[in-house]
Formats: structure tokens, sequence, C-alpha cells
């Protein structure tokens, strides 16, 4: 349902993306892997209309070149940015009430079913985001971007800096996504949870694709993993 | 210096200050949104008193002094929506370039449709005369009119801001712009809306300070460089300490101009005479009135050596 067919991408004259083509079917999650710099999250930007860009982006048959970050969200693609971007000196609640496209909107989430699944998130909901931990900060992101009722989540780097144990949970909440039909767009840079989740792994280097299957096959390939994601 | 003096130098200095507010309070929000400081903020102030002057004499004061800042706002939007976001692609040398530009444009307009005289302004009958006199010093109506209308502004715009859904988009844009807008929100329209919205109330600011003061074509160069050191003074980007610094300008400007002592006066009682053949006799016998004009910059200096990011600035990423 989403398609990138010979994407570049530009900031300013640096030249960074050189030609990504890859899929996303519906309710599938693929991991998009790769070394620091390699252009996971310019992918991610392309995607959102957030850099310059040429080829081809396609979402549900249609053309997404062009478009406006904030149009190419309401057609249905969250985006979960690196470094978690809350809103720290709003309330959690007022962050996830910014994560609803227009007030009173109905979608497959509700305040309640993110305070369940995040019963922390519920009794901080009065409280300053910046005073959250690391680890709530990234729970709070994605709820944000989930109150958006996307058919599609982008997560960048949501393990980054995390404990093993929070890692975890972060992989199971990936899976429930899954289970209510989002497809999910995982950037990550740590193989464990990435093979643990995804249904296809995606390589990047250089600005390009230079692996696309299955985990299992991504196991089976030490050349790749040695070139390209080994330090 | 007696009691009466204070009382109603504050008085004037707390209206003036909080006319500096409704123009610095837009001028502030719309730099830390868009990143752009705004050269043409003063010129739709000095729009809003002609719009009004001229609008007065067809539909009445009242009405005019809803209808100017509301044309004068439409002005703003549009101003961005064509010109401002057009440039904007070409960084912020570009924009503040398109903005010193408008206020040279408003300049000439205004001379060319009324004149480069001062334009017989006048007040309402109503807000004609006193409120009230104390010890025979008085307190003009218009000027606790002023008062009035700011601090109505000052609690609409934060019932906006904290209360209503466009506010917490506007509050969450002020910082960081490019996040709100991959959560799906128009944040181009914001912009628009919030340029608009701050051209309107320079306007307003205009309508009622016009007639209390001068309605002239240099009276948004006398505001403009004002309202740049409030700005700074607060903090680029803070609305509470624009809303400090306004006051604080506002009263020690009104203070100093009604002082009329210079360290010669002081020394006097001391038994030194300062004579015209004293070394430094021209800066000694400066009143303070004399100073008044440069105290905000002199203000501005300091605030810029001791801290920079201004009194409630935070520093910005
Ligand atoms: N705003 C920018 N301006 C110019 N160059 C940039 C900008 N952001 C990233 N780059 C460059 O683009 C390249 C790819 O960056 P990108 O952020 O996509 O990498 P990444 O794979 O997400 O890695 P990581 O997040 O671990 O740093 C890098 O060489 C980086 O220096
Ligand atoms: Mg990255």
């Amino acid at each position: 349902m989403l398609t990138l067919e010979g994407v570049h991408a530009y900031y300013g004259k640096s030249h960074i993306l050189h030609g990504v083509t890859f899929d996303i079917a519906p309710g599938e999650i693929v991991a998009l892997l790769g070394r620091n710099g390699s252009g996971r999250s310019t992918t991610a930007k392309a995607i959102m209309g957030m850099v310059k860009v040429e080829g081809a982006l396609r979402w549900k048959q249609q053309s997404i070149l062009y478009h406006k970050p904030y149009e190419i969200a309401r057609m249905g693609i969250g985006y979960v940015p690196e470094n978690r971007e809350i809103f720290p000196n709003l309330t959690v609640h007022q962050n996830l009430l910014l994560g609803q496209k227009r007030s009173r909107s109905i979608g497959r989430w509700t305040f309640d079913d993110m305070y369940a699944m995040f019963p922390r998130l519920k009794e901080r909901q009065h409280t300053d985001a910046g005073v959250l931990s690391g680890g709530e900060q990234q729970m709070l992101t994605l709820c944000r971007t989930l109150m958006g009722d996307p058919d599609l989540i982008i997560i960048d780097e949501p393990t980054e800096g995390l404990a093993p144990k929070i890692v975890e949970l972060v992989g199971a909440y990936i899976l429930r996504l899954k289970e209510r039909g989002i497809s999910v767009l995982l950037i990550e840079q740590k193989l464990t949870i990435a093979m643990s989740v995804s249904d296809r792994a995606l390589v990047m280097g250089h600005g390009q694709i230079v692996f696309s299957g299955t985990p299992a096959a991504l196991e089976n390939a030490p050349a790749v993993r040695a070139e390209w994601l080994e330090v | 210096m007696n009691t009466a003096f204070i009382v109603i130098s504050l008085m004037n200095g707390i209206s003036y200050g909080l006319l500096l507010f409704m123009l610095s309070a837009g001028l502030t929000l719309i730099f830390s949104m868009m990143g752009v400081l705004n050269f043409a903020h003063a010129s739709f102030y000095m729009l809003g008193a002609y719009f009004a002057y001229s609008l007065m004499g067809v539909i009445g004061f009242w009405p005019a002094l809803i209808i100017a800042p509301l044309a004068v706002g439409l002005i703003g939007a549009l101003f961005e929506r064509y010109s401002l976001r057009r440039v904007h692609r070409f960084g912020h040398v570009a924009e503040l370039l398109i903005t010193f530009g408008l206020s040279y444009l408003v300049l000439e307009v205004v001379q060319l449709l009324w004149g480069r005289a001062a334009v017989p302004y006048a007040l309402p009958p109503a807000l004609q005369g006193t409120l009230f006199t104390l010890y025979d010093i008085q307190f003009p109506k218009s000027r606790s009119f002023i008062m009035l209308v700011a601090v109505l502004m000052l609690v609409a715009v934060w019932l906006l801001l904290t209360r209503t859904r466009i506010g917490l988009i506007i509050q969450a844009a002020l910082k960081n712009p490019e996040m709100v807008e991959a959560l799906g929100h128009n944040v181009p329209r914001v912009f628009m809306f919030v340029f608009g919205g701050g051209a309107a109330l320079a306007a307003l600011a205009g309508a009622i300070a016009g007639n209390t003061y001068v309605t002239e074509p240099s009276m948004a160069a006398a505001v403009g460089s004002i309202i740049f050191v409030v700005v700074v003074v607060g903090g680029m980007g803070s609305l509470s300490g624009a809303f400090v610094a306004s006051l604080l300008i506002g009263i020690v400007q009104t203070f100093a101009v009604a002082l009329d002592i210079s360290v010669a006066t002081v020394l006097q009682p001391l038994g030194i005479s300062v004579s015209p053949q004293i070394f430094g006799y021209a800066l000694l016998s400066l009143t303070i009135s004399q100073m008044a004009p440069i105290l905000p910059y002199l203000f501005l200096v300091l605030i810029l050596i001791f801290r920079p990011n201004g009194l409630l600035g935070t520093e910005r990423g």
C-alpha cells in the first residue's frame, strides 16, 4: 500500500538517497536497518514530505510526491520521529490531544486504549511531558501518533537509549499494532528487536536498499550483515 | 516629587506599557513560530490608526475601532499567504528583507493617501476629558481606555492560547512546528492566522493610541524600535517576558520624561556647583528627561551583555 520507486532525497545540495525502492503491504511489519548515517531517517522524512524528493512515492495507489507533511499525515501515515519530539511544556494529555487530527475524531484508538496500554501515562496525564523519563516519552510519542489513527506508522529508532526490558515491551506493542491491521515501518539499529517482530527486513547502505528479505534470510546472510550492519 | 505625581506617572507608564505589549505580543509570537522578525509590525500599528481615522468619519468611532483592526488583520494574513510564505524557502534573510520592504511601502502609501502631516484623529466625546484628578494632576479617560482594551486583549489572547484547540496547536507550533505538521495539522494556515492576528492586535493598538497621542507618518518608526527592544529584553519568543519588559520600559520611560533632574542638580545641594567651564558639563547637566529617548536602548545593551536570552527567555535550539 506504500510504494517507493527510485526515490532520491536531498538536503539542500547534498544528495542523500540514491534511488530507494521498496513497498509495504497492508498489515505488514517492515524493518529498515542500517548503520548511522545510512539514510534511514531521511527515508522516513522523504515519505512524510519533509525533505526535497525525486522519484515515485505512492500511497494507496495515489502519488504523494509534493504533498505537504500535514496532507500526508491526514491520508493515514503516522510518523514517530527519532529523539522523541514530545512537546515538553504541554501535559501528557495535551500531547495526546495534539495527535488527534481534529477535535473529537473517532478512530481506532481512544484515550482509554492508550492509558490501558500504558498505565504509567494515565498516572501522569496532567504532568508536563518534559519531566517524563526517556522510556515514558517514547511511549508518549508512539501513543500521540496512534491518536491520529494511521494505517501505516513509521517509527524511527524507538528503542534508542532504552533498557532491555523496555525494548521488549516496545516489541510487544508493535505486534499489537499489527493485530489491529496497522502496517509498521520500523527503523532500527538493534537487530534483535527488528528480527523478532518484523515480517521483512530491509538493509540500507549509502542511501540505497542493499538487502531485502525475511528476517530468516538475513540471519543466513552473514556477508550482508558484516558489510552493512556490524560495526 | 509627591505621591500624586508618582501615582499618575505610574498609571501613565502602565498605560503606555500595556500599549507596547499589544504590539510586542504579536511580534514575539510571530518570531518564535516562524523565526521571522517582522519589521513591518509597527506599520500595521500605523495602518490601524489611519484606517480608524478614515472609517470614523463614515461609520463612527466605535464601529471603526472594530473594523479597522479586522481590515488590517486581513491585510496581514494576505501578506503572509502570498508574499512571506513564498520567500520562506529562500531563508530568513529573504523574509526579513520582504518585511523591511513592506514597512517602506506602507509608509509611502500612508503619505500618499493622508499626507505627510499629522491627521486630526480626535477622541470621541465619551473618551474626552479626565477620569480623575489627584492633587491637580489629571489622568485622562483615553489613557484608562487604553488600559482597559489592553487588559481585555490580554485575557482574550490568554484564553485563546490555553483553552482552545487552536491555542494548543499554536503553543506546540511555537516550539516545534515540523512535528506539529507531521501530526496532520495545517501549520502554514496556523502561521497565517497568527500573522493576521498579530497584525490585527497591532492595528487595534494603533486605533486607540492614534487619538490619544498623534496619528502621523512617523508614528510607526517611533514605536517600531521600542517594540524590538521590548521583545529582545523580554526574551525572544516569550509572551510573559514581553509583558514584563513592556511594563518596565513603559514605566521607566514615562518617569524619565517627567524627571527634570541631572547630575548637576543632584550635586548642587552638596555644595558642588557645576559650571559651564567644568570638563564634561554637557554630560553632567543632561536631565533624565533629555535622556529618556535613549534609555530603552541603554537597557537593551545592558540586557544583551548580562542576560543575552532576555529577562524570561530560554535558550533556543
Ligand atoms: N538536516 C540535514 N542536513 C544535511 N545533511 C543531513 C541532514 N540530516 C541528515 N543529513 C545527512 O544525511 C545522511 C543520512 O542521515 P540519516 O539521518 O538519514 O541517517 P540514519 O540512517 O537515520 O542514521 P542515524 O539516525 O543513526 O544518524 C547523513 O550523512 C547525515 O549527515
Ligand atoms: Mg536516524
